[in-house]
């Protein structure tokens, strides 16, 4: 599959998505720098972690209208997949691809830790090789992820299946929400909520870092998941012919 | 035509700079005349104390910096050492006290961008900080606003620039309430050909600087840091530098970028001095000489004067020297990343470095005299005269609770979970983290190889104040035992040698009894010193910190398969103590003393460094062999509190029987010890190899169960590890009223 890593000045996770994707996955990947118009043939393009332009503004907020977004934009609208990882996620929401956004931390400090997320969707092309239900340990490392929409909205959200991962304790009870910032909803998110994705399911995206533990030598291989799922479905897509070279 | 208005020079001026008259002589002989305000400025910085280690260098000269791995020792940015595979791993620590303790957040922030640049300027990439803090009582004036100001720095600096900062330590000492202490550690990593060196050659070759605008922030930032702190601190604000950690990062990559084009010659980062110390430095190291022209340096005003040119520490800026006909090239690549980049002069063989302005020659100076034949002092040395008395064999309390003093232990700032700290910092991102911080020392991928790469600070500042000599060999033993708990050999350290006022003659006593005893260890223990900083005038109002030599070692781990951790991980696993119990009882500036009993006093443990030696290479045998499951080294606190922190990591029990003399010889902290954990079948390996490497081993207990239970002459005592823990991982917060 055709990866494609987007790299705004001050991603600083593009190296690590780009390295589990060539190595780990053996994927051809390459870099889609943020001034390019164009997305160079990427079935998948991953927005990754980062300060995308030092986030002096909100996270994300700049990065939201930088030229490649247009093209990623575009991309999606076409049906294709986009996962956004942190700052990425920031990235799709200051751009409208996802809805809602992101407040600071509950406590106002940068978190860097791991989290429990809860699967509740195994349907999306992100997700296929997930178990629902199923809990994973995944790291966060943000000051920023503290998602927020409006009572309405998130209860649309729901309602449309499209909460993907939540925040909840090691043994997969309920953790903490609304606001309500606790041990295993560090951030403070509303109603647990740690990933989600838009009504079409072809784009994703999720505060915790799932190309972090995607090798066993790192101790923890839960995020190797997102990425198979990904790369398998775009290997069904092309057998298929559908969707073929953009 | 601006006309320059500029203060007469005269001794009294150059006095205001922190010259002393026979300097101001020294620089008007080298000069044949008086020198300009300009030139003034620039040699009163070259010459402070922060640059030219003017009062350190004799002493420095004692270190062993050689060794089998390293390929650079001190003198450049960073010293550079083989770490197998074609990589090299370039090191550094710095200090950025002063800037810290008088603005926490800027300060600490700069700290960890300049040490940073150290590291990239030599064309590695940057995988890994750690930071050795040091604060006062957390109820000293402004304590509270300086930790939280200088944990929030160097989180928002490492984690927007994308380097996991993996480990370090925190201490606390009323000794340090009006002087904190910042030391920023950072290691990258390169290719082994493709090093990169602050060394000007070929006349005629264009300098660039690149980066950002100068602007009038950290205008004699080093001559603040060469001086001691008094009432009127406050009023130093200006000279703190401001951070920009996006643009460090884009200016990161772009140099990293520029370098692969082969069209640099030199490069160097503006550190402090700024463009004085980065331009004299990199014509001096290359023997050769420049013409700036300071009317194309990029400007955040209009305005600026020469000297606030050249004396401005504004960050996130490089110099560099391109092959000329070339420079187009490396342009190119900084104006990609959105980087000011502009030609400001060239290499010339004069030896002169001869600055214009408008036209004007405002400074024509010889580079050698100003740079390498700087002046240097020996400062007179005594011990204090109350030497005796601090030394004096302290009256050690029974504890007639050792499981409610170990709890107390626990609970207090000193020995608590820091995790609160590095929870902030981002230690996983670039995806090379097998073991981030909490452990003995923190344990790096090098990717593409089966090898790891290992790092720890250490330094016991109490131990230091009591016996110099023997705080500077433990601080460099206990950094080897760290490694070796990972399996680790050590290739080289770094050290950030933080003291008083060296024109103190205790002070430099301190420091060269310190020195001694560094020197004496690394020796025995195969660590070359490869890389450095000393940072003098740790001072307020007269009152000295305690030595602090910090200590940051790295060490290489051949094959990470066997990898243990520093906690407890499988019940019924046995635990054996190794290394020195003869000397147990040794409390001279123990934790147990010092925190329970307000005591600081008495001889601190020995060293002895052929144990040491001997322990280490155990240790590393038995990871390389896949021998056990846990390696913990006994520290501060001793093997009380070592134990208790086995028990944490998975919330693990454990039962041991100890054969103490005295209940309180569980927090005896003598050296050259570590608990090791494995499974009951590999207890007679265990036992044959410390035997056949004469290291003493004793089996003290069963790994299991929800409680530590210590045992000893017929007595026990018990807690449960949940509550331990909790007192141990909540004691900061709390203290910081979170």
């Amino acid at each position: 599959m055709r990866c494609g890593v987007v790299v705004f000045p001050g991603s600083n996770c593009d190296h690590d998505v780009y390295h589990v994707l060539k190595h780990v996955m053996d994927q051809e990947v390459s870099f889609l720098w943020h001034d390019e118009e164009t997305l160079k043939g990427a079935e998948l393009v991953v927005l990754p972690g980062g300060f995308a332009y030092g986030d002096y503004l909100r996270a994300g907020a700049m990065a939201a209208l930088s030229p490649v977004m247009a093209a990623v934009k575009r991309h999606a609208e076409a049906g294709g997949l986009v996962l956004g990882i942190c700052n990425g996620f920031q990235v799709l929401l200051e751009a409208g691809l996802l809805p809602g956004a992101m407040r600071r931390n509950q406590n106002l400090r940068f978190l860097c830790q791991d989290v429990y997320l809860k699967v509740e969707r195994n349907d999306l092309p992100f997700t296929r090789d997930l178990s629902l239900g199923q809990v994973l340990r995944l790291p966060i490392a943000h000051a920023e992820g503290n998602y927020e929409d409006s009572p309405e909205r998130l209860d649309a959200l729901e309602a449309a299946g499209q909460v993907v991962f939540r925040y909840v304790q090691p043994d997969g009870s309920p953790a903490g929400s609304d606001g309500v910032g606790d041990l295993w909803n560090p951030n403070g998110a509303a109603r647990a909520i740690a990933g989600i994705c838009n009504a079409r399911g072809n784009v994703l995206g999720l505060m915790p870092h799932p190309e972090r533990c995607a090798e066993e030598i790192l101790g923890n291989t839960d995020g190797l998941a997102i990425f198979q799922s990904s790369v398998q479905f775009g290997a069904k897509v092309a057998a298929s012919g559908y969707g073929g070279r953009r | 035509m601006t006309v320059l208005q500029e203060p007469a020079v005269s001794p009294e001026l150059a006095r205001s700079q922190g010259m002393t008259g026979e300097e101001y002589e020294r620089l008007r002989k080298i000069l044949g005349r008086e020198p300009s305000y300009t030139e003034l400025g620039i040699t009163s910085a070259l010459w402070s104390e922060h640059c030219s280690y003017k009062s350190s260098k004799i002493y420095l000269k004692e270190f062993p910096t050689e060794g089998p791995h390293v390929l650079e020792g001190p003198g450049e940015n960073a010293g550079v050492v083989d770490v197998g595979h074609g990589w090299v791993a370039i090191f550094k620590m710095e200090s950025h006290n002063h800037p810290s303790f008088i603005e926490p957040y800027q300060g600490s922030m700069t700290g960890v961008g300049g040490i940073l640049r150290d590291v990239f300027t030599m064309g590695a990439r940057p995988i890994a900080c750690m930071d050795s803090l040091r604060f006062g009582e957390i109820d000293a004036p402004r304590m509270r606003f300086l930790i939280d100001g200088v944990v929030r720095g160097i989180g928002d600096y490492g984690n927007c620039v994308g380097i996991p900062t993996v480990g370090g330590e925190t201490g606390f000492h009323p000794s340090y309430n009006g002087n904190i202490l910042v030391n920023a550690f950072a290691l990258g990593v390169a290719r082994r050909d493709k090093v990169f060196h602050a060394r000007a050659s070929g006349p005629g070759n264009p300098i660039l600087y690149v980066g950002s605008a100068t602007g009038r922030d950290g205008i004699h930032g080093a001559t603040m840091a060469s001086e001691s702190f008094d009432a009127g601190s406050e009023h130093k604000r200006p000279t703190v530098q401001v951070g920009d950690p996006f643009t460090e990062k884009i200016l990161l990559e772009a140099c990293l970028d520029a370098m692969r084009t082969g069209a640099i010659v030199a490069i160097q980062d503006m550190g402090a001095a700024g463009l004085t110390s980065s331009s004299f430095e990199m014509a001096g190291r290359g023997g050769m000489g420049m013409r700036l022209d300071l009317d194309r340096v990029p400007l955040r005003e209009p305005g600026l004067t020469p000297y606030e040119m050249m004396l401005s520490e504004s960050q996130e800026r490089m110099v560099l020297v391109a092959r000329r006909g070339r420079e187009e090239e490396v342009v190119k690549v900084f104006r990609r990343w959105g980087l000011e980049v502009a030609p400001i002069g060239e290499v010339t063989s004069t030896g002169r470095a001869v600055l214009v302005w408008h036209g004007e020659t405002v400074a024509d100076m010889p580079v050698l005299p100003l740079t390498q034949e700087a002046p240097v002092y020996r400062r007179p040395a005594e011990p204090p005269a109350d030497l005796a008395l601090r030394q004096r064999a302290p009256e050690v309390p029974v504890s007639s609770d050792p499981m409610g003093d170990l709890r107390r232990l626990l609970g207090t700032p000193e020995l608590s979970s820091k995790a609160w700290i590095w929870r902030q910092y981002d230690h996983t991102v670039r995806t090379n983290t097998v073991i981030g911080p909490g452990g003995d020392a923190a344990v790096l991928l090098l990717k593409g190889t089966p090898s790891g790469l290992a790092m720890t600070s250490d330094v016991n500042p109490v131990y230091c104040y009591l016996d110099p000599r023997r705080g500077g060999a433990q601080a460099v033993a206990e950094a080897v035992r760290n490694l070796a708990c990972v399996g680790a050999d050590p290739v080289g350290l770094t050290d950030c040698l933080n003291f008083g006022n060296p024109e103190v003659p205790e002070i430099t006593w301190q420091f060269r009894e310190v020195i001694r005893g560094m020197s004496e260890a690394c020796r025995a223990l195969g660590a070359p010193v490869i890389s450095g900083n000393v940072s003098f005038y740790n001072e307020t109002e007269g009152r000295s910190i305690h030595p602090t030599p910090t200590v940051g070692m790295v060490g290489v781990i051949p094959d990470l398969r066997h990898l243990p951790e520093s906690c407890f991980l499988a019940a019924d696993d046995r635990i054996l103590l190794l290394g020195n119990r003869e000397g147990a009882g040794e409390f001279g500036g123990s934790a147990y003393l010092r925190l329970l009993h307000g005591i600081e006093q008495g001889l601190p443990p020995a060293v002895d460094l052929a144990a040491e030696a001997r322990l280490a290479a155990l240790l590393r045998r038995l990871v390389a062999e896949g021998l056990i499951h846990t390696a913990h080294d006994l520290s501060e606190g001793g093997l009380g509190v070592g134990l208790a922190e086995a028990c944490f990591g998975r919330r693990m029990g454990a039962t041991v029987e100890l054969p103490l003399a005295a209940e309180a010889d569980l927090f005896s902290e003598t050296q050259g010890r570590a608990i090791v954990a494995a499974r009951p079948f590999t207890l007679d390996k265990l036992l044959r190899a410390a035997e056949e490497a004469g290291v003493p081993a004793w089996e003290i207990g069963t790994v299991g169960g929800p409680d530590l239970v210590i045992r000893s002459g017929g007595e026990s005592w018990k807690a449960t590890v949940a509550d331990l823990h909790e007192v141990w991982s909540t004691a900061l917060p709390k203290a910081l009223g979170l």
